[in-house]
């Protein structure tokens, strides 16, 4: 990619992509373990479609972005600032913090909210390998009996769960596939 | 492509601020007579939105907030890579994308055709304006004057 082609792969029809691309964020934070397409950007090698789309959708001047160690290039820092305006901040200040796993951990640099803000808490976007329908258990609000997912690190996510109403949220992003794991629900281990 | 790199800060300011204030219909009739209209893609479709103009009131003190005013802003790409960024004045998405093409035609080896067609006849329009407002305004202006009314003698 040339220098002067480094802004290309944003919305081609913002109001439209960003609509359909947010509704498919909220499905599925409302119903944990269920799988979307999302589409609509074209991010810099490093971010996967969804995630890209994401960020696009979800980000403006007010809200600080943490690029984790694979995702931060100054391809995608370039490509972001341009499209959204939000300002790059250590993972302690994020309110997004975008990056593969291991990138991202510990969670406990992350904000988690206060008891009075609990809203105000890093939304955590994982980019997985593969993300399925299988893997460790999910219950609780949004699910009917219990789904399935396939999560990084269930421990992890348990100790993240344990803090609610405090904690962080998770979106899990694949290719153009994308997930969720909001705070409230509670996960077993596969097995 | 154009070497970015190679194009003065201060030329780009001036010809991106005359683009921006320039009159809408001065401006697209000057573009209608330039002829080539080269291929181009979008970055950032045309989009309106506000911001927040700064100024000194009375040219002194610290700049304060004046008022919004709206914008139009859009950024394309030509087919040989060259950027193009327009922002102007109010709502007006083809006078923000002939504004972003001159000024990535500003950067390319047409410059100096689009500065000769364009640009220099459209500096000359936008000073006349100004200089004939300017004289209007002046024919209004009232001497003061005192007649010696003879008190000090």
């Amino acid at each position: 990619m040339t220098p002067q082609t480094r802004f290309l792969g944003g919305f081609t029809d913002a109001p439209v992509q960003a609509a359909h691309a947010f509704r498919a964020a909220m499905t599925v934070m409302a119903r944990p373990g269920e799988l979307r397409q999302l589409v609509g950007a074209t991010p810099p090698d490093g971010l996967s479609v969804a995630a890209g789309t994401l960020l696009l959708t979800l980000c403006d001047p007010d809200t600080g972005v943490y690029l984790a160690r694979g995702a931060d290039n100054p391809a995608i820092r370039q490509w972001l600032t341009f499209h959204t305006g939000a300002p790059l901040v250590p993972a302690a200040q994020a309110d997004f913090a975008v990056g593969f796993w291991q990138d991202l951990v510990p969670l406990d640099q992350y904000r988690i909210g206060t008891p009075v803000y609990p809203d105000r808490s890093a939304t955590l976007i994982v980019e997985c390998d593969v993300l399925q329908k299988s893997g460790a258990t999910l219950r609780g609000p949004g699910i009917r009996d219990t789904a399935r997912l396939s999560v990084p690190d269930a421990a992890a996510l348990q100790a993240n769960s344990d803090l609610y109403p405090l904690g962080c949220d998770f979106f899990f992003t694949c290719g153009d596939t994308v997930a969720a794991l909001p705070r409230s629900i509670r996960i077993e281990p596969e097995g | 492509m154009a070497d970015q790199t190679k194009i003065a800060t201060g030329d780009r300011q001036a010809w991106l601020g005359l683009l921006a204030r320039a009159p809408a219909e001065a401006l697209a009739a000057l573009w209608s007579g330039y002829g080539a209209r080269p291929e181009f893609q979008w970055l950032r479709t045309p989009e309106i939105g506000g911001v927040m103009v700064r100024g000194r009131a009375g040219g002194i003190g610290a700049p304060f907030n004046l008022g919004e005013m709206t914008v139009t802003r859009c950024a394309l790409v030509l087919a040989d890579g060259t950027e193009g960024h327009g922002y102007v004045q109010g709502r007006g998405k083809t006078h923000a994308e002939t504004a972003a093409l001159i000024d990535a035609l500003m950067q390319t080896g047409d410059a100096d055709t689009v500065r000769a067609k364009i640009l220099e006849p459209l500096t000359r329009q936008v000073q006349a304006a100004r200089s004939a407002r300017a004289a209007k305004a002046a024919a209004t202006k009232v001497e003061f004057f005192t007649m010696v009314r003879g008190e000090d003698q």
